[in-house]
């Protein structure tokens, strides 16, 4: 680890004015995944909301459960992940881009035909709404890996596509892959979220589960990418808090090859996530226990087999302990799981109502989205809320079998990050 | 001709109008500075200012000055060198000393500060809120594998290891001294202190004395390249063991106890004959290499049912690659020694002149284990002049999981810094055998005071970690982020892995 001068700092990228767009004045294109190549702190609102038995509804209950949280976030961000959105294309992979100018559409879209096979490609839906300036060019594509290009790799197709990611993130300057995955899709950008909602026109869809997030930066990043959620395939990270163990955090994963270059403390998260679940398959409970440990107090008082399996997962993940506060939503395809610090110093409060389960940072999104519910809670610190919706997949995404580096650039995109990688 | 060129360091002075002419400094002086007629006379030559006088005099009467007398001033040649030149003049002999390096070197632990929050993420109070310092000493696995147990729950699949990890509920142990070196009292006083405050004190190289066999589960037993005292029960007597290799204060050197200090005691402890010298070969002559210290490590494992082994080293200038050679001949845990560290007698030259500070072994030796993924596999104990709280948070803030201290335990129990502990006459009692002055540790009254130190630095450590808004000590280990330096310069920094504040 080792720190750079300050001058050498990148500047943080702005949006293009419109009469760039062709990107005929441009001398240079941003590189979108580079938010800040320092740490941006911030507290945030959230919310996530699945119905376990599948039934649809519509993003118009993200866009309230994070508009009445409106306080939570200063208009530097906001964004939402929605699943089951896409009932027209359930086994495509859907690509939500964001683009600088028409040449980097067109230097991207260049790659998607000449390895996927793109059976619907559209500007995205939005519509002009106060308070929102500046949006990128926003595209997706409904997509499969060419069979032929995907044969001579011996990938599986979901690797296949987060090397496409990788390829885009970090050698087309200019776009950026705002999600990946079958199904799903991230709406992301600068504003109050509920602009954000309002301008993708997210009542319009509808899905078993969505999650929402309302950003509160310190400093002005002004840039479209670096809203929540993070994505990778079909994961979808919100987050609200400031890890105050980012150091070893980031650290310790990269010991296991993980790159953490954005400063972010949801990055962090996402790849802890995936060290856990997918690399040690380790049960989503248990990696939730990891990241927000029990107290040792109460690890003693558990019966001896429990108490032998916490002490082992805190002896052993301790470094990836997540310590300090927060509320973390990940969302994907078979539902969704909320976890609060070890000391809850970040709010999170549950709901249920029928097979409904939502979370948010206030009580409010749920009074204001459901008629009556059953239960209001706040879960307890360091407890996992799991909702999973009937015969979905299970949490792991499809056959995934990258290595560390591979998902920091696949995340982040970051040059750097991804300068090590075999993106071909 | 003189008898000596050297001038006494100190001034011994009584105020005779307030002495009791009680003679109590005759009595409580180890080093013989007093003589009485009619009033106690001082040999201001023979004074350490150990201040053992000056504490128990009843009329507070004795004031220790330094001797101010005049040398021209000579930024090159200090009157310590020439003192040293003197003497070597007169001896013919190598200087001994003892405790640790005392020379002006740059220290790092002082120009690194911590970091706290502010707004964005909230302190913690530790005294309101849960602050855990509990930390597990020894190997760990890279996962966590599980298994359904049938009700919902989960067991493990397979042992992780940590069940042969010792539980430390402060990371905080005591550095070896060995019996011999210190007196029994001390050895009894550590193992009570280590026993009540749930961490381990350590035998040193002169094996483990029968009264201390209750201690077992609290004591690290240690096998140095003399192998005093080193029996298969030996081995079993403790809850790990420890291959000296090296020591912070003597890098490459060995040891060399005296005869005078080997009384019955000592000898059936040390298993060695009575008044014979115990030396201790400067490396092991089993192990030349790597692989031989592989071989150790697994006999040792061998003789004990897989208890964790561990290598002490001095902390020099290739110790990132030679920890790296260490965890991977199978030790549970490194003990890095820095240059600061003390000792019970070395040659001076050698104490003040070898070896690299414990704050760069840790940084460097946390970083290489983490390059080659293999940090999980070995605690790092960071020894080395450990000598506040804030020391020991920035020691675990480099990357240390434990740290050990022995100059700040003997300080606990009376020691000043005199540096006389080679000499065997140790007013306080410590590194002596002789039962007059061994007598002056009562265990009880050391237990406590160590008990209270370790206490106190837990403390603070608990505080420290509140105001860096965390609440478990393994949030700050290796969390180099929340360091930053202060005139360090950028090649230490980097070398650190430490920003300068600003950043």
């Amino acid at each position: 680890m080792c720190y750079e001068p300050l001058l050498d700092r990148m500047p943080t990228t702005r949006m293009p004015s419109f009469t760039d767009r062709e990107g005929l004045f441009a001398e240079e294109r941003p590189r979108y995944a580079e938010e800040a190549s320092y740490k941006i702190h911030g507290g945030c609102g959230l919310m996530g909301i699945c119905d376990e038995s599948g039934t649809l509804m519509s993003g118009e209950n993200a866009i309230r459960a994070i508009a009445v949280q409106r306080d939570r976030g200063n208009g530097l961000g906001g964004g939402f992940a929605g699943y089951g959105i896409y009932p027209e294309f359930p086994d495509h992979f859907c690509f939500h881009m964001m683009y600088h100018d028409i040449r980097a559409k067109e230097e991207a879209e260049a790659l998607f035909d000449r390895y996927f096979q793109v059976d619907l490609a559209e500007p995205m839906p939005t519509r002009p709404v106060k308070g929102i300036s500046d949006a990128p060019l926003l595209w997706r594509y409904f997509l499969q890996p060419d069979p032929h290009k995907l044969e001579g790799t011996e990938m599986s197709p979901e690797d296949f596509v987060v090397h496409t990611v990788m390829l885009i993130n970090s050698t087309v300057d200019g776009a950026f892959v705002a999600s990946s995955g079958k199904n799903m899709g991230a709406f992301k950008g600068v504003g109050f979220p509920e602009e954000i909602g309002h301008y993708y026109l997210l009542e319009e869809y509808e899905g078993h589960t969505w999650v929402g997030h309302n950003r509160f930066p310190t400093n002005t990043p002004g840039w479209w990418g670096g809203a929540h959620p993070f994505t990778l395939l079909d994961w979808s990270i919100v987050h609200n808090g400031e890890i105050s163990s980012y150091g070893i955090n980031s650290r310790y994963l990269e010991a296991f090859g993980y790159k953490c270059t954005l400063g972010t403390d949801t990055e962090v998260a996402a790849y802890l996530f995936d060290l856990m679940l997918r690399r040690h398959k380790l049960p989503i409970e248990l990696a939730c226990k990891a990241l927000a440990s029990p107290l040792w107090s109460e690890i003693d008082r558990m019966p001896e087999e429990e108490q032998a399996v916490m002490r082992s997962l805190r002896a052993v993940y301790g470094p990836g302990m997540l310590n300090g506060p927060f509320a973390i939503v990940l969302g994907f395809n078979g539902g969704m799981v909320a976890l609060n610090d070890r000391i809850k110093l970040r709010p999170l409060v549950a709901a249920r109502q029928g097979s409904i389960l939502m979370v948010a940072s206030e009580e409010s999104a749920m009074r204001e989205v459901l008629d009556a519910p059953d239960h209001v809670w706040a879960p307890k610190a360091g407890e996992p809320v799991i909702a999973t919706v009937q015969g979905a997949e299970p949490l792991i995404h499809g056959e995934l079998h990258l290595s560390a580096d591979e998902v920091s650039c696949a995340v982040t995109g970051v040059l750097e990050t991804c300068e090590t990688v075999e993106v071909n | 001709m003189p008898i000596s060129l050297i001038q006494p360091e100190f001034k011994v002075h009584i105020d005779y109008d307030k002495c009791h002419k009680c003679g109590r400094c005759v009595q409580q002086c180890g080093w013989g500075v007093y003589s009485f007629n009619e009033r106690p006379i001082p040999d201001d030559s023979k004074c350490r200012a150990c201040h053992r006088c000056v504490t128990y005099c009843p009329a507070h009467c004795i004031t220790i000055r330094k001797n101010d007398l005049a040398l021209r001033d000579n930024a090159n040649w200090s009157p310590a060198l020439r003192q040293g030149v003197w003497r070597q003049a007169e001896t013919g002999g190598v200087m001994l000393t003892g405790m640790g390096n005392d020379k002006p070197y740059l220290s790092i632990f002082d120009h690194l500060v911590l970091d706290a929050c502010q707004v964005t993420n909230p302190s913690i109070d530790p005294l309101r809120e849960p602050m855990e310092l509990r930390t597990y000493l020894g190997r760990k696995s890279d996962a966590v594998q599980v298994a359904s147990d049938g009700n919902g729950g989960y067991r493990l699949a397979e042992s992780t290891g940590v069940e042969k990890n010792i539980k430390l509920d402060t990371p905080i142990i005591f550095s070896p001294m060995s019996y011999g070196s210190v007196s029994l009292n001390v050895h009894r006083s550590l193992a009570m202190a280590a026993e009540r405050l749930g961490i381990l004190m350590n035998t040193g190289e002169g094996g483990l004395h029968a009264d201390l066999y209750p201690y077992a589960d609290h004591v690290i037993v240690q096998v140095a390249s003399g192998r005093f005292g080193v029996n298969p029960e030996f081995l079993n007597r403790g809850a790990a063991v420890e291959i000296k290799v090296g020591q912070g204060a003597k890098p490459g050197i060995g040891g060399h106890l005296p005869g005078e200090k080997i009384n019955r005691e000592v000898s059936e402890t040390r298993m060695i004959p009575q008044g014979t010298d115990a030396i201790s070969p400067a490396p092991h002559h089993d192990i030349y290499s790597i692989e031989d210290l592989r071989q150790l490590i697994y006999s040792i494992k061998e003789a004990t049912g897989y208890k964790p082994v561990g290598v002490k080293i001095a902390a020099v200038h290739n110790v990132a690659a030679i920890a790296s050679g260490i965890v991977r001949a199978g030790a549970d845990y490194v003990y890095l020694d820095g240059f600061r560290g003390g000792t019970g007698a070395a040659p001076q030259i050698i104490r003040d002149h070898i070896g690299i500070p414990v704050e760069i072994a840790v940084a460097v030796v946390d970083q290489r284990l983490r390059d080659e993924g293999i940090r999980n596999q070995a605690s790092i104990v960071a020894a080395g002049s450990i000598r506040s709280s804030a020391d020991l948070a920035k020691a675990i803030a480099l990357g240390a999981d434990v740290v050990a201290i022995g100059s700040a335990a003997l300080m606990a129990l009376g020691c000043h810094m005199c540096q006389g502990c080679h000499t065997g006459s140790c007013s306080w009692g410590l590194t002596t055998q002789k039962p007059e002055l061994t007598r002056r540790v009562n265990p009880e009254w050391g237990a406590e005071r160590l008990t209270n130190l370790v206490h106190a630095w837990s403390h603070e450590l608990q505080e420290i970690l509140g105001a860096l808004g965390v609440n478990a000590v393994e949030s700050l280990r290796g969390s180099r982020e929340r360091l930053r330096s202060i005139g360090l310069d950028e090649q230490t920094c980097k070398i650190l892995g430490v920003k300068p504040a600003g950043m």
